[in-house]
């Protein structure tokens, strides 16, 4: 209503500038209100950004960002032609791919299945006790996979022991690095990842269940035919949304799970960074940021190529 | 929905006990560690070593939790963590409404412009080493603000927050208030503030559990152990295994055993009492979860 009136008062023409100014004087409380915040972004968001020049530069503390002298994509090519470089790209994609593929369908097969309960308290209790792990800190969630995965005082040892099999040494095995990390992740977050599917089958207008009903579709078949279809725009957007962070997905997890036994598997991009940037004794902060500017262009390519994909295949895409 | 259980045929009932048997797995599977935590921290640690403890706590004790009492680095992780939190929330709560209200209104002229700013940083990011080098150019590292400033405002919560404003703040209210008089920020104090209290809550919430779980800003940028939020502590003891130096250091082999049990039986109680403020903190707003997760994720 406002901004019709608005727009009726200036169809006479006006200038330009006249039109700006009496914009600031309607609004300039607002834009009081932004400035604080877009500061912030623009300060913490976009001046690293300009730092990004480094990865093409010999960075020297002395000479500074501006000063450094331009070695063009030197850093870049001493990264693919390290030895370690398949290892650490292909640990990556293994890592994120195995956890997409397993952390992105189980939400919705428990959405559907606790939308087709019909006994609210058991469903009420349900979501409370799935939801609680999300709220558990990674170092907290890395040091409970450590004590019930160890020998001898684990339970998990306990229990196999209990049954009658040998224990076994999760956390000495190497290849048992990537199961860990990935099905403890599930655990966690099976169901907060859940509550959008609830609430995205809770707006499915009942009417196509009792007609179905009336039709004589049974449970499952109205599962399959009006759950399952109601909820895949929602699912293919938030998958889209996933693959863009498939590169940066659980940084610090890896990193705190990572012991000199598992390097081989638990080796990625964004440990190599941290590594070679911030902690080793002569930190390369020029070779660091290629490989992380490398990293966050494969993320940008990933979902804009999905997205693409996504038009393409479907009627949902985030943009 | 039609009562449809009067008229069950057999698949449906077949369905049904399918359906709640898996249910009732996942249920098992995800409380079960969650109980035996709890259980294992009020049980004595002999019992525990022994593998005695499988649901309820086995030869009551409290020992873990005197150990923690005792133990000066978890009481001061707990105080600076319970500041950084109280004060980063606040921060981000404030910053949040502050680019979310100007940025819902559909008449502000560079809207369209300040909403893609914000919505690129979401999608590309600068990488570790440039960030840590604006960090140590402004002066903060090793200063308690780093852990506040940097992380002042969040992408994702900010167009949460917009969604919220512009779907659930009728305009007629703004042009009511207008016609009395009433300025921008005056309108959003009073009016909108108020009937935003669900979105508030939840995203206080987020805000709130991202500052107490976090422990990478802290581990990089702070060298001054008086200044270590509880996260970083909890990894040395349950992840490096360091339980600090009141506890370690002796060379008689009963009292090392009995100290080795000990510091098992201090890491359940540890995890115990970490996460004890937010599980007092999410029942709270866990009814506007739905809400709020919802109007954030799908656009439209």
């Amino acid at each position: 209503m406002i901004r019709q009136k608005r727009t009726q008062k200036n169809y006479t023409p006006r200038s330009k500038l006249k039109v700006i100014q009496k914009e600031w004087y309607l609004n300039w409380q607002l834009y009081l209100l932004l400035f604080l915040p877009i500061s912030y972004f623009i300060l913490f968001k976009y001046v690293p950004i300009y730092g990004i020049q480094i990865a093409f530069k010999d960075f020297s503390i002395i000479d500074g960002v501006w000063g450094s002298p331009w070695v063009g994509f030197k850093h870049f090519i001493t990264f693919f032609t390290d030895y370690r470089f398949f290892n650490i790209i292909g640990n990556t994609f293994i890592l994120n791919i195995y956890q997409l593929i397993a952390s992105f369908p189980i939400p919705i097969l428990f959405a559907l299945s606790l939308n087709a309960v019909n006994c609210k308290g058991f469903k009420k209790t349900l979501q409370m006790i799935t939801y609680a792990p999300h709220f558990i800190s990674t170092v907290v969630m890395v040091g409970m996979v450590f004590i019930f995965f160890s020998t001898r005082t684990g339970l998990f040892n306990q229990l196999l022991v209990g049954v009658g099999f040998e224990e076994v040494d999760f956390i000495g095995t190497a290849s048992s690095f990537r199961h860990l990390y990935v099905w403890s992740g599930v655990w966690q977050s099976i169901g907060f990842n859940s509550i959008i599917y609830i609430a995205t089958l809770a707006g499915i207008d009942p009417t196509l269940h009792e007609a179905a009903i009336v039709d004589g579709a049974s449970k499952f078949k109205r599962l399959i035919h009006i759950d399952l279809p109601g909820i895949m725009p929602t699912a293919i957007v938030l998958l889209i949304l996933n693959s863009g962070k498939i590169l940066n997905l659980g940084f610090e997890k890896v990193l705190l799970m990572q012991n000199d036994v598992n390097m081989q598997y638990s080796e990625i991009i964004a440990t190599y960074v941290y590594k070679t940037g911030l902690k080793s004794f002569i930190p390369q902060f020029s070779y660091s940021t290629a490989i992380g500017l490398f990293q966050s262009l494969i993320g940008l390519i990933m979902i804009i190529s999905v997205n693409k994909l996504s038009q393409k295949f479907s009627e949902s895409s985030l943009w | 929905m039609l009562k449809s259980s009067i008229n069950e045929t057999k698949g449906d009932k077949v369905f049904n006990i399918v359906n709640y048997s898996i249910l009732f797995a996942i249920l098992v599977v995800i409380a079960y560690p969650l109980i035996f935590i709890v259980s294992a921290s009020f049980s004595d640690s002999l019992a525990l070593i022994q593998g005695r403890v499988w649901l309820f706590p086995v030869d009551f004790s409290l020992d873990g939790y005197k150990a923690i009492v005792d133990h000066r680095g978890i009481n001061m992780g707990y105080l600076n963590s319970f500041f950084y939190m109280f004060v980063g929330t606040i921060v981000n709560i404030v910053f949040t409404v502050m680019v979310a209200y100007p940025l819902s209104r559909q008449d502000l002229r560079l809207r369209k412009f300040f909403t893609l700013l914000i919505v690129f940083t979401m999608i590309f990011n600068a990488g570790l080493i440039p960030t840590y080098m604006l960090i140590r150019q402004l002066g903060l590292i090793n200063s308690r603000l780093v852990l506040i400033i940097p992380k002042a405002v969040n992408a994702w919560n900010v167009m949460v927050t917009i969604t919220y404003f512009r779907t659930s703040i009728p305009k007629d209210l703004l042009e009511a208030a207008r016609i009395d008089g009433c300025s921008d920020i005056n309108f959003l104090c009073r009016i909108v503030l108020p009937l935003s209290k669900p979105i508030l809550a939840v995203i206080g919430l987020f805000y709130a559990v991202t500052h107490w779980n976090a422990y990478f800003d802290a581990m990089i940028y702070l060298s001054d152990k008086t200044k270590f939020p509880l996260q970083i502590i909890l990894r040395d003891i349950l992840i490096q295994n360091q339980i600090g130096t009141d506890l370690a250091m002796t060379a008689d082999p009963e009292t090392l055993l009995m100290r080795e049990n000990l510091a098992l039986l201090l890491k359940y109680s540890l995890i115990v009492v970490s996460s004890i403020p937010l599980m007092i903190l999410y029942p709270f707003v866990q009814k506007y979860f739905v809400k709020g997760v919802m109007v954030g994720s799908v656009k439209g």
